[in-house]
């Protein structure tokens, strides 16, 4: 629907601005609304809170590294970071709890029931669908076929998805057996506090390892959309990108004649800009830490 | 005990023992018969026969005529060989030493609590024996004038050994020089040699002729307290000319440092000359007072009066007299112009400070003075010279606090005693005076606070390796335990300690965790985070794995309050977990972990504080959960990674496309833009 399209787009302001470059005559465009306000902030909450837990967290796993040491102190002393870390684990917790409410008021809102939310067209379990579409990607990756026709939510978002559910399980209940060591002794026997510690390390050294190499190539390191993808920061992507990235769901929403509900104007240049600033932090701190990880890992393993 | 005496109590019993040997023999299947004094000489008569000693030659000779008209001529050889009793002649091996005190039971045992019975008791091969000074088979009465020692020949005798140059002058301490030449100048001397008045004093009238002790010991002749009483046995009246000179008062006060005879009457320089007129101090003075006097060598020669006065010797704890200067640059002449040309020795600090002496000897820096080191610290390099004042006076170069600069004056780095020394410690002086201690001496001026001598002594200090030194890590425990007295007790019952845990290898004391010069306070950070490795210096594998738990590290990232090796195991009271009085037995554990974990239980104890998933045999579902983890999170990565890098070439393909596509888009656009303008300027024409 390009002629809908122009329409809707506004007419330059006066005659000087012809000569507009690319991208800011594409930020004058209308963009398709991928994240709720609440999706993107509880995003920003889980990079804050993730990024101080693997920061503090790893302080204490690499102790044997001076870098250890270094952070730890710049933070302000171990007894700071297991405060950091801690609070930083409370506000995971509370990203998680209101992720899960606002299923709730999703599935109220938008479906009569849990099965249309859970068994919809959207849904984020894993389908039959992914299955196919996992078999295409190998196929095209190896040129044996042509790029798949992906929808809404492609296999990989959905494993980085149910990860995050097994991290909280996982690193969630061994975290809080490390952190009230005398309550769960009541019920289990002592050596569990060195399972969890085992237990509790490894998998957040994998999750760590998983977010800020894998997760970061699959959504900002992609050639295509390098160096970041600003959409889960801004809720908006260009119609153009959404038409070429996802042909499947804008397709459904041409054909369902709905689209038009689905545009709202670009973020204003400031906010724009601020998203970019605290990405890219988040994006260094992570790679920083990888580097520490491998380093630490190869190098310096005790 | 006259010859006709010993007779009449011998004679029997020499017979009854002949008859009872002679008694046995006849019992004996061969029957040898004890040998006559006539079978002794039928050998030892001849003049020719003799013996090797090693490679000397000695005369086996005994004269039979002098013999029998010695004090001991009626017995016969036996009764004193007695070894010799039984034994076929000519006898094969040398015959043991004569026991003089058979008979002459009193002598021997003075002799033997004697100075010279004790030096034979150590194996001393230099100490007299019984016929060094009264010879063998030719022995008189002493009253004879042939005696060996009659008083005319007794000098001689005790001057076989006591004059200078023989072998217990040089190698022996003596602390008296040139006594046979001056005891022969000496009123007493004279008398005796020169005037022949056997009645002089001579070396037995005042040392005894056996019971000779030092002058140290409380029961010697010559002991301060006793000398007077040695004194008056000849000059009867003596004593009571010196009470009328000393003030009753000061009699009454101070009966016991009063001065004794030798005070003033040098022993073995005994003249007729009064004292006070003879070598006074105004009599030094003289020249010393002189500020310009001078020696050959240029060294100033100048004594201050003023200093002597200040100082410890003018008011000496032995003595009610100050100290003369005489009394410590002895071997003055008197009668000389110049008394003191005959000093040929520097002072001996040990005449009058005997124990300290005997210590220094035996210590390093004695050593490397008897070695003659010119680097070696005599008394006057620490104490000074005529300025000594006492080592509780602040003024003193041996106050306490003063005491780390005196010993860093060489023991500093770079200086003379650092340059030589090869250990392992350095910078001893700068790290002490940041120590504990050193920081208590000299920035909190407690002056009980350890410095360098009450951990080295003062004037017997050796190195380490010595077993006799303090420092020697045997003696550790007990001297720093002479101010840490409770934490020696609980040390000396722990597992470190050699009383308990017999074993060869190196137990750590105190300054293997402490440090010698280093020490700091316990609650310091640094001695905190440092215990773990001066633990796992020895127990290497059991800190490892403390620093693959929480408390490890934890303590890695600085964090002091964390449980270290002190907390559980103790300090100075470890013992093994098995121990039922250790903190880590069953009944102490909990109690232990309540100590920072207040609400622990004895389940939360079973926390494994050493547990590591390394080692599969003794933590195998430690060891298990890691590997699964591991297997997990690898298999986890290889897929992601393997996805991504399949991705990365269809990646840059798209990108390309798009690339190429914006292009055209933007060509197309510039286009259209072009033709815009040139139709928009055409209206502008129109307009205008």
């Amino acid at each position: 629907m390009p002629s809908d399209l122009e329409r809707k787009t506004p007419q330059p302001r006066s005659a000087a601005t012809f000569d507009l470059r690319g991208p800011e005559r594409k930020r004058l465009e209308r963009e398709y609304v991928r994240f709720t306000r609440l999706q993107r902030a509880l995003h920003a909450c889980m990079i804050v809170s993730f990024i101080s837990l693997a920061t503090t967290g790893l302080t204490l796993k690499f102790s044997y590294t001076r870098w250890a040491g270094m952070v730890s102190r710049f933070l302000g002393g171990f007894q700071v970071a297991g405060f950091i870390h801690r609070t930083a684990a409370i506000l995971m917790f509370g990203v998680f709890v209101t992720h899960l409410y606002s299923l709730l008021q999703l599935k109220r809102r938008e479906h009569e029931s849990w099965r249309s939310l859970l068994f919809g067209p959207d849904t984020m379990l894993p389908t039959p669908k992914d299955l196919h579409q996992f078999v295409a990607t190998m196929k095209w990756f190896i040129g044996m076929g042509p790029r798949p026709q992906y929808g809404r939510w492609t296999y990989w978002e959905k494993f980085d998805y149910f990860a995050v559910f097994w991290g909280i399980a996982v690193i969630g209940s061994t975290g809080l057996t490390l952190w009230f060591p005398i309550f769960f002794t009541r019920f289990l026997p002592g050596p569990f506090i060195n399972i969890a510690t085992v237990i509790h390390s490894d998998e957040a050294l994998l999750a760590t390892g998983f977010i800020f190499t894998v997760h970061f190539f699959n959504t900002h390191l992609r050639p295509e959309k390098f160096p970041m993808d600003t959409t889960i920061f801004t809720g908006h992507m260009p119609l153009a990108e959404l038409k070429r990235d996802k042909p499947e769901e804008y397709e459904a929403l041409v054909a369902s004649g709905r689209l038009e509900e689905h545009l709202e104007e670009p973020q204003p240049e400031i906010v724009v800009r601020t998203i970019r600033v605290f990405a890219w932090m988040a994006l260094s701190i992570g790679f920083s830490i990888v580097v520490w990880i491998i380093y630490a890992m190869l190098f310096a393993y005790k | 005990m006259s010859t006709r005496t010993i007779r009449r109590f011998f004679a029997p019993g020499i017979a009854l023992t002949l008859f009872l040997a002679a008694g046995t023999n006849h019992a004996a299947a061969k029957p040898p018969q004890s040998p006559s004094s006539d079978d002794c000489l039928a050998c030892h008569g001849d003049k020719s026969l003799t013996t090797q000693h090693g490679s000397r030659t000695v005369s086996l000779f005994v004269d039979g005529k002098k013999f029998s008209s010695s004090v001991h001529g009626p017995l016969a050889c036996t009764a004193c060989h007695a070894d010799l009793e039984g034994k076929d002649l000519p006898h094969s091996t040398p015959l043991a030493r004569v026991e003089c005190g058979t008979c002459h039971t009193d002598e021997q045992k003075q002799h033997s609590h004697s100075l010279h019975g004790k030096a034979i008791a150590r194996g001393d091969t230099l100490a007299p024996h019984c016929v060094d000074c009264h010879g063998n088979h030719d022995i008189v009465p002493v009253k004879d004038r042939n005696s060996a020692v009659a008083p005319l020949k007794v000098p001689f005798v005790c001057g076989k050994c006591h004059q200078e140059g023989t072998p217990v002058q040089t190698q022996r301490q003596i602390d008296q020089h040139n006594i046979l030449e001056n005891y022969s100048e000496s009123i007493h001397g004279e008398a005796l040699l020169k005037k022949g008045l056997i009645v002089a004093a001579n070396c037995v009238s005042c040392h005894t002729a056996h019971n000779i002790l030092p002058h140290t010991d409380p029961n010697s002749s010559i002991n301060r307290r006793n000398i007077a009483a040695t004194c008056t046995k000849c000059h009867a009246e003596i004593e009571e000319v010196h009470r009328k000179t000393i003030r009753g008062e000061l009699w009454e006060k101070e009966a016991h440092v009063l001065p004794a005879c030798v005070d003033c009457h040098q022993p073995h320089k005994v003249r007729n000359v009064y004292y006070a007129e003879g070598m006074a101090d105004a009599d030094c003075m003289r020249c010393h007072a002189n500020e310009h006097l001078k020696a050959a060598d240029g060294r100033t020669m100048f004594v201050s009066a003023a200093e002597i006065a200040a100082s410890r010797h003018a008011h000496p704890r032995t003595q009610a007299v100050p100290v003369s200067c005489s009394q410590c640059h002895s071997e003055v002449n008197v009668s000389r112009v110049r008394p003191c040309e005959t000093i040929t020795h520097p002072v001996d600090c040990a005449k009058c400070h005997e124990d300290q002496g005997q210590q220094y000897q035996r210590s390093k820096h004695g050593q490397l003075l008897a070695a003659k080191d010119p680097n070696a610290p005599n008394c006057r390099d620490c104490h000074g010279t005529h300025r000594i004042l006492d080592k509780r006076d602040p003024e003193s170069r041996t106050f306490s606090t003063r005491v780390p600069e005196l010993c860093g004056s060489c023991h500093r780095e770079g200086q003379k005693a650092a340059i030589r020394y090869v250990g392992t410690q350095h910078e001893i002086i700068q790290h002490y005076q940041e120590s504990i201690h050193g920081k208590g001496l000299l920035k909190s001026g407690l002056t009980v606070t350890a410095t360098c001598t009450s951990c080295h002594t003062a004037h017997m200090v050796l190195p380490a390796s010595d077993p006799q030194s303090t420092v020697n890590p045997k003696n550790v425990p007990t001297t720093c335990g002479a101010c840490h007295h409770g934490i020696e007790e609980q040390f000396e019952q722990s597992v470190h300690s050699r009383l308990i845990t017999k074993t060869d290898k190196a137990l750590p004391v105190c300054n293997d965790c402490h440090s010698a010069h280093t020490i700091r306070r316990t609650d310091e950070t640094g001695f905190m985070l440092d215990i773990m490795d001066k633990c796992g210096k020895c127990h290497a594998a059991i800190a490892k794995t403390y620093f693959d738990t929480y408390h490890g590290k934890v303590s890695r990232l600085g964090y002091t309050k964390t449980a270290k090796c002190y907390d559980c195991h103790g300090a100075h009271d470890i013992l093994p977990v098995a121990d039922p009085r250790s903190h880590l037995s069953r009944a102490n554990v909990v109690a232990t972990c309540q100590k920072c974990h207040t609400t622990a239980t004895r389940r939360f104890a079973g926390y494994l504080t050493h547990a590591t998933h390394h080692d599969p045999k003794k933590y195998p579902f430690l060891y298990w959960t890691f590997w699964g983890m591991t297997t997990l999170l690898v298999s986890t990565f290889v897929m992601g990674g393997m996805h991504t890098l399949l991705w990365l070439p269809r990646a840059l393909q798209m990108r390309r496309e798009l690339k190429a596509e914006e292009a055209q888009e933007e060509a197309e656009r510039l286009n259209r833009a072009g033709i815009e303008d040139k139709s928009a300027g055409k209206d502008g024409n129109h307009a205008e």
